[in-house]
C-alpha cells in the first residue's frame, strides 16, 4: 500500500457527501473483539503478539471482500507516516505509540480499518461520509462475521464481547458521529447540548477522541455504555438525538444571519482573506478559519470553492500531511510557512477556477 | 437504653469530658434536638448509602485482593491498578469485582446484543489455552527448549484455536 498516494485526497470521512453532510462529517463505528485462547495485549508478550498478528493478518487476508484489505505493520512505518494514518484517523493514536507487533488492515477508499494489537486484539473500524450509521453498522456486522468464522472470539454469555477493559465489554461498539457545530459554539447553547448528552449516557470529545480539544469546530458524540444494550439499541439512542442537534445548530445558523448578516459575514469573509495572504499559520488556527469558510459555504456566503475543496485542506494542512506534500520534515516554524504557503496557492487555484 | 429526659428510646449518645471527667448523656432524637445538642436535619439516605456501600465493598475487597488469574497470573491488584485485565478468563476469577463495577460503568450486568453465531469455547478452556501460552512462554524465557517443545505439542493438540 503506498501512503503517499493518500495524501492527494480527503479519504471517506471528510468526503462532504451523504445525508446531512453540511452538519454531519462522518459516521463511524467500531468494534473491540478479542481471540479466546491469549492473554490480552497488555498482558501478551512481544512472541505472543507476534504470532496473534501473523495468525490475524492470515486469517484477514483470506476474508472475502472486494477489495482487498492491504496490511501495514506499523514498527516498520516510519514515524510521519504512522502520524499520517492518525491524521487520516485510520489508526489510533495508541497504535501509533504503542510497543511490539502490531499493525492495520486497511481498504483501499479508507472506509474500513482493522486494527491488531492496539488496546483489544482486534479493533474492527468503519467510516462513511454523512450522517449513515445505519450503513456502516451494517458493514462492520459483516465484517465481524465473516472474522468470526476465521477465529474464535473470547465471548461470554453473561458479559459478552470479552475486553482489556471494563468499559469496553458487552457489545464492544463504540458509535460515533462528527458533527460540525460552528453557531451553536457560537452561541454558547453547546454547552447545553453537551449536558443533555451527558444525562443519556452519551459522550463528547474533539476531533481527534479522547481528550483532545474541539477545534475547527467539530464535534464527534458516542455512546458510552456497552453492556446490557444491544447494538441496534444504541445506534437508535444516537439516532434519535443527532437530528435534534442538526435542528439546533440549522436554527442558529439561522438567527445568527438574521440578527448579525453583516458581522457574520464579516467574519468569514476575514477568515477567507487570512487564508488567502496570511505567510504564518498554525494548525489550530487554520482549522478555526477553514471551519467559517465552510460555515460561509453552506450559508452562500462564500461562492468561489466548494466543500470538498474545504475538507480536503482540514486534512491537508495537518503537519504529517503537510510534510508529506512538501516531501520534506519541517519544524514548527517551518510547517506554519509552508502551510500558510499552501493554503494560499490551493484557494487561489479555487477561487480562479471555481467547480 | 432510655433518654434521660424522657422515657423514649435514647438515640444520641454524646460524651464529653469535664474537668477529666467523663459525662455522658443519652437522649432521644426529639430531646437532643429541643435542646439543641443536635442540629435538626432530615435523615440523610444517600450519604448512609454510600458509608454502607463502602464497607461492603471494603470487606469485598480484602478477599479480592489476594485473587490471581490461573490463567494469565494477573492478580486483582494489578488490575485495579491499571485498569486493564489480563485474559478472557478474568471476568470469570474476578467476577465478584467486576459485577458492581459493570454495574457502575453501565448499569448493567449482562450482555444483551450479538452473540458470535457458531459455538464458544468454554471458559475453563479458554483458560487453559492462556495458562499453557503462559507456561511455554515462561519455558522460552528459561531457555527450557525441552519443556517448551512439549507445551507446543499440547497447545497443537488442543487445535489452533485462533
Amino acid at each position: 500500500m503506498n501512503l503517499d498516494s493518500l495524501t492527494h485526497t480527503s479519504g471517506e470521512w471528510l468526503r462532504g457527501s451523504g445525508p446531512e453532510s453540511d452538519i454531519v462529517i462522518s459516521s463511524r463505528i467500531r468494534l473491540a473483539r478479542n481471540l479466546a485462547a491469549f492473554p490480552f495485549t497488555n498482558r501478551a508478550s512481544s512472541g505472543q503478539k507476534s504470532e496473534i498478528e501473523s495468525l490475524l493478518r492470515e486469517r484477514v487476508a483470506r476474508l472475502d471482500l472486494e477489495p482487498r484489505l492491504g496490511y501495514l505493520s506499523v514498527p516498520t512505518l516510519s514515524s510521519l507516516d504512522r502520524q499520517l494514518l492518525v491524521e487520516r484517523q485510520l489508526i489510533s493514536r495508541e497504535l501509533a505509540s504503542a510497543d511490539g507487533p502490531r499493525g492495520v488492515a486497511l481498504a483501499p477508499q479508507e472506509r474500513v480499518s482493522l486494527m491488531v494489537n492496539e488496546e483489544d486484539h482486534l479493533r474492527l473500524q468503519v467510516m462513511r461520509s454523512g450522517f449513515t450509521l445505519d450503513e456502516a453498522w451494517q458493514e462492520i456486522d459483516r465484517v465481524d462475521d465473516m472474522l468470526e468464522q476465521r477465529v474464535t472470539y473470547a465471548f461470554s454469555e453473561e458479559f459478552g464481547y470479552l475486553t482489556a477493559c471494563p468499559t469496553n465489554v458487552g457489545t464492544g461498539m463504540r458509535a460515533s458521529v462528527m458533527l460540525h457545530l460552528p453557531a451553536l459554539e457560537h452561541t454558547k447553547q453547546i454547552e447545553k447540548v453537551f449536558r443533555a448528552l451527558q444525562k443519556i449516557n452519551l459522550a463528547v470529545r474533539g476531533l481527534y477522541g479522547e481528550g483532545s480539544r474541539a477545534s475547527g469546530h467539530f464535534y464527534q458524540i458516542s455512546n458510552q455504555v456497552t453492556l446490557g444494550k444491544s447494538e441496534t439499541g444504541i445506534l437508535n439512542e444516537i439516532h434519535g438525538v443527532i437530528p435534534n442537534i442538526i435542528t439546533y445548530e440549522r436554527q442558529a445558523r439561522t438567527s445568527w444571519l438574521r440578527d448579525n448578516r453583516q458581522g457574520l459575514q464579516d467574519k468569514i469573509s476575514r477568515a477567507y482573506g487570512t487564508l488567502c495572504s496570511a505567510t504564518m499559520m498554525t494548525s489550530e488556527e487554520t482549522m478555526e478559519l477553514l471551519s467559517f469558510v465552510r460555515l460561509g459555504i453552506n450559508l452562500h456566503l462564500v461562492e468561489d470553492i466548494t466543500i470538498p475543496t474545504v475538507n480536503e485542506l482540514f486534512i491537508q494542512t495537518q503537519p504529517a500531511h503537510l510534510q508529506k506534500i512538501v516531501g520534506t520534515s519541517l519544524d514548527g516554524e517551518e510547517r506554519n510557512a509552508a502551510r500558510a504557503r499552501y493554503l494560499r496557492t490551493r484557494l487561489r487555484e479555487a477561487g480562479a477556477h471555481p467547480n | 437504653m432510655k433518654c434521660q429526659l424522657c422515657s423514649n428510646p435514647a438515640t444520641v449518645h454524646l460524651t464529653d469530658i469535664v474537668d477529666m471527667q467523663k459525662k455522658e448523656l443519652h437522649l432521644c432524637q426529639s430531646c437532643a434536638e429541643q435542646h439543641q445538642l443536635i442540629k435538626k436535619q432530615e435523615l440523610n439516605l444517600p450519604a448512609i448509602l454510600k458509608s454502607l456501600i463502602g464497607q461492603h465493598i471494603g470487606q469485598q475487597t480484602d478477599e479480592l485482593a489476594r485473587l490471581t488469574c490461573p490463567a494469565c497470573g494477573i492478580k486483582y491488584m494489578e488490575f485495579r491498578a491499571q485498569g486493564r485485565l489480563g485474559c478472557p478468563y478474568d471476568y470469570v476469577v474476578f467476577r465478584d469485582g467486576l459485577a458492581p463495577l459493570m454495574q457502575r460503568i453501565h448499569r448493567s450486568d449482562h450482555h444483551v446484543g450479538k452473540a458470535p453465531q457458531r459455538s464458544v469455547l468454554p471458559a475453563e478452556q479458554q483458560a487453559k489455552l492462556v495458562e499453557l501460552r503462559r507456561r511455554l512462554q515462561n519455558a522460552i524465557d528459561r531457555e527450557n527448549y525441552e519443556e517448551a517443545a512439549h507445551l507446543r505439542d499440547m497447545l497443537r493438540n488442543k487445535g489452533s484455536h485462533g
